[in-house]
């Protein structure tokens, strides 16, 4: 077996390791601690107060297009890395070529700022 | 007994168990210490004593806090997504084990004619799987935050999600430079094959920079240094970017209906991801286990790991004195401080960094 397959082997086993190390100490404390719900405990935190309303509400729409925008910038991260690692290789087209890719994005960074949807106070 | 080391590391079942069992162990020991290691540091920098009661200098007093947690009660309010309520605290540690994994803690170890690596798995795209893994820790958090069912959680959870989403992207871009000039220091500068493996990148710090300065990636790339370690503070959600567990604002943010010890593996999760985060500083721009006296007779192996974790410990010291520094940010400026800064900034480097990069190895465009 290669041993770029044994590193990903070795990953897997970690993650199943991993998930099995945290669900066997919940599941020890589980064992352990004592159990003894009431109406008042299992009520959702307020503060003390009696909780108003659902605790699942709607989500300001500013989140939402931070989001957006972190979804450009992450997946511009998959272009670049690739070109990180073969630079020189590529040659001085491709370091032309991201430069107007990179343009382009702080382009749109720009755009955002100006329009104002970064903005937090009105 | 060195045959039988040879056969056991020549076994890629019982190697992987091996080191899965001695990585556990070294996170959990390093979570523990640096929990005390923090409150000790935070009591002295406002003149206070710490804890100092449990085991010699207060070290067993995590262990003790661990323990009492284990006992506690775990309440679980009657309006959580029961699914997903018990799945997050694990969604928030796997990812901080597994970013752990690819961190080399120190040099290969030779037991006769096998070599043991120092690392968990030696990923030739170590880089990306770690960003990878720290956006899956988002994941654990907002599922949190919204599995609650209650209102503080939820708030805690979208705020640490546009953080969180907002320094990663800043984080990722400030890396770039890194493989850039990793991918120019092999083969001396010209048609190198880049690399985004931990282990190549620590070997490629070996040299020396200036006279006796050693070749750490750090005095080359500074500025995406100070990116980096600024987003990754943000990253562990740590103050001053501690907006989404601020106490007098959102009581206990994404873990506030979370008790006993499914609150105390969020809580470890923090501080392994904050070990993790420096570790991978370390290793990127300072030469990881590099240092000298790896030579020495008997403890030549321990040596490389002993500048590793000073090194660690080094960041981490930052990370704490910056908490006891600085107050924390309002939620505008935290944002404006990510996007308006730090992106254009790591953008701009970047751009900086690869023309003269470019210069060096194609010349100049009128040349």
């Amino acid at each position: 077996m290669t041993s770029y397959l044994q590193d990903y082997i070795t990953v897997a086993v970690f993650a199943a390791a991993g998930f099995l190390l945290v669900a066997a100490a919940v599941g020890l404390s589980a064992l352990l601690r004592p159990r003894n719900p009431s109406a008042t405990k299992s009520q959702t935190y307020e503060c003390g107060i009696d909780p108003v309303g659902s605790g699942f509400s709607q989500t300001h729409v500013r989140y939402y297009i931070f989001a957006l925008l972190f979804l450009i910038f992450d997946v511009e991260a998959v272009f670049i890395f690739p070109w990180a690692v073969r630079l020189e290789s590529l040659g001085g087209f491709a370091l032309v070529e991201m430069a107007i890719f990179i343009a382009i994005l702080l382009a749109g960074l720009v755009y955002a700022i100006r329009k104002g949807v970064l903005q937090w106070e009105s | 007994m060195t045959h039988f080391l040879e056969t056991v590391f020549q076994s890629v079942f019982w190697s992987a168990v091996i080191k899965v069992v001695f990585v556990f162990a070294l996170l959990l020991l390093t979570a523990l210490i640096l929990v005390w290691f923090e409150r000790r540091v935070v009591a002295f920098m406002q003149n206070r004593v710490g804890p100092n009661r449990a085991g010699p200098f207060g070290i067993l007093q995590t262990l003790a806090d661990g323990l009492k947690l284990l006992f506690k009660e775990g309440i679980r309010p009657r309006k959580v997504e029961v699914g997903l309520y018990l799945a997050a605290p694990i969604m928030a540690m796997i990812p901080a084990f597994l970013i752990f994994l690819m961190v080399p803690i120190g040099a290969p170890i030779h037991i006769g004619e096998t070599t043991v690596t120092l690392q968990g798995a030696d990923l030739n795209i170590a880089l990306l799987f770690v960003l990878a893994m720290s956006s899956i820790a988002v994941y654990a958090i907002v599922l949190a935050g919204w599995a609650s069912g209650s209102k503080y959680p939820l708030l805690g959870g979208i705020r640490a999600t546009a953080q969180m989403i907002s320094y990663e992207a800043a984080m990722g871009l400030a890396l770039v430079p890194v493989v850039v000039f990793a991918s120019s220091q092999i083969a001396g500068g010209s048609l190198g094959v880049g690399t985004m493996s931990f282990s190549r990148i620590v070997a490629l710090q070996a040299g020396s920079f200036r006279g006796p300065v050693p070749g750490w990636f750090v005095f080359s790339l500074l500025p995406s240094f100070v990116i980096f370690f600024t987003a990754a503070i943000a990253e562990t959600n740590r103050a001053p970017f501690d907006l989404v567990e601020a106490e007098s604002e959102i009581v206990g943010g994404y873990h506030t209906e979370y008790s006993g010890f499914r609150f105390a593996i969020f809580f470890l999760a923090e501080y392994i991801n904050m070990f993790n985060l420096s570790a991978i500083a370390v290793t990127l721009f300072f030469g990881g286990w590099l240092g000298p006296g790896a030579d020495l007779p008997y403890v030549g192996w321990l040596v490389p790991i002993f500048w590793f974790l000073l090194k660690t410990y080094a960041l981490l010291f930052l990370f704490v004195w910056i908490r006891a520094t600085l107050p924390r940010l309002r939620y505008d400026q935290l944002m404006t401080l990510g996007w308006k800064w730090l992106i254009p900034l790591s953008l701009a480097w970047l751009v900086v960094f690869v023309l003269l990069q470019g210069v060096r190895v194609f010349g100049m465009p009128w040349s």
